[in-house]
């Protein structure tokens, strides 16, 4: 697998996101956000989390209109892997990318701990690390991190089975729990959690770990 | 020229924020404030001949988020 991982002025989890992919097997190439186009080969793209732009405007909004998001964009459209945790995952929203958007978190404070997440669904390369309905252990750290989306946006993310996430114990108000969702292709992940976080024993935890080695083992046979 | 862009959260859009300021005015005995919406006002300063159309294609494109921001334009 080869990943590339986006770097924005004040992204903060970039290097643990290619250390994750890197342990999981994967050669990490980091792109810089006034880039405007891949290294060749790239199957994964990682937008990672952090405060880009200063979180100015609305989070993520500017980063998603720097120039490598239009290859980011290109890479998604052409049957691409894209992987968007936390700031990543405003990223993609604000795109367009994924529906719904990442509203203030409903009790108004950062929340920065450890959370219980359920695997809603097995079926991508994300979560097939995963048994459905597992629970598991990852960080959660954002202020912005409330899922919003309308009502038939969300009846067709829980029909087309495109809920990767929930929370055991809603911590920001997300609608329906929901801590990560899929592209209607299933390539397209974006997630507040941090399944880099909680993916080595040093963290106090590997629960993150299969993540990144169930992408690893999807793409090293496509 | 100036264009003024009011931006607001849509109807129906939870509004943390403006609901800590509703509790707060009610703590300093402002009673009777039903509701706070809290919005944010964007000024620019335009070339001579910009539109009231090119302002709505930046809000479009990037100074509100369609899917729970609504926008007015005022062109002065």
């Amino acid at each position: 697998m080869h990943a590339a991982v986006v770097v924005f002025p004040g992204s903060n989890c970039d290097r643990d996101m290619a250390v994750a992919l890197e342990r999981a097997g994967a050669k990490v190439s980091m792109v810089w956000h006034k880039d405007t186009s891949m290294p060749a080969g790239v199957d994964l793209i990682g937008v990672p989390g952090g405060f880009s732009f200063g979180d100015y405007l609305r989070c993520g909004a500017i980063a998603a209109n720097s120039p490598i998001c239009q290859a980011v964009k290109a890479h998604a459209e052409a049957g691409g892997y894209v992987l968007g945790i936390c700031n990543g995952f405003q990223i993609l929203t604000e795109t367009g990318m994924l529906p719904g958007v990442l509203l203030r978190n409903a009790g108004l404070k950062y929340v920065c701990r450890a959370v219980g997440l359920r695997v809603a669904t097995d079926q991508s390369a994300y979560t097939s690390g995963y048994a459905k309905g597992a629970e598991i252990t990852v960080p959660i750290a954002h202020h912005d991190g409330n899922y919003h989306a309308d009502t038939a946006t969300l009846d067709r993310l829980e029909a087309e089975d495109r809920v990767a996430f929930t929370y055991a114990d809603n911590p920001n108000g997300s609608a329906r729990d929901i801590a990560g969702i899929l592209s209607e292709n299933r390539r397209v992940l974006g997630m507040m959690p941090h399944p880099e976080r909680m993916s080595e024993a040093a963290h106090g935890g590997t629960d993150g770990a299969a993540l990144f080695a169930g992408l690893a083992a999807q793409l090293v046979s496509a | 020229m100036k264009a003024r862009v009011h931006i607001m959260l849509k109807n129906g859009v939870l509004d943390p924020q403006g609901e800590a300021v509703r509790h707060a005015l009610g703590s300093l005995g402002f009673e009777g404030v039903h509701g706070v919406r809290q919005g944010k006002v964007i000024e620019l300063d335009l070339a001579e001949g910009a539109t009231e159309a090119d302002v709505t294609a930046m809000c479009e494109k990037l100074l509100a988020n369609t899917v729970i921001e609504s926008y007015t334009v005022e062109m002065s």
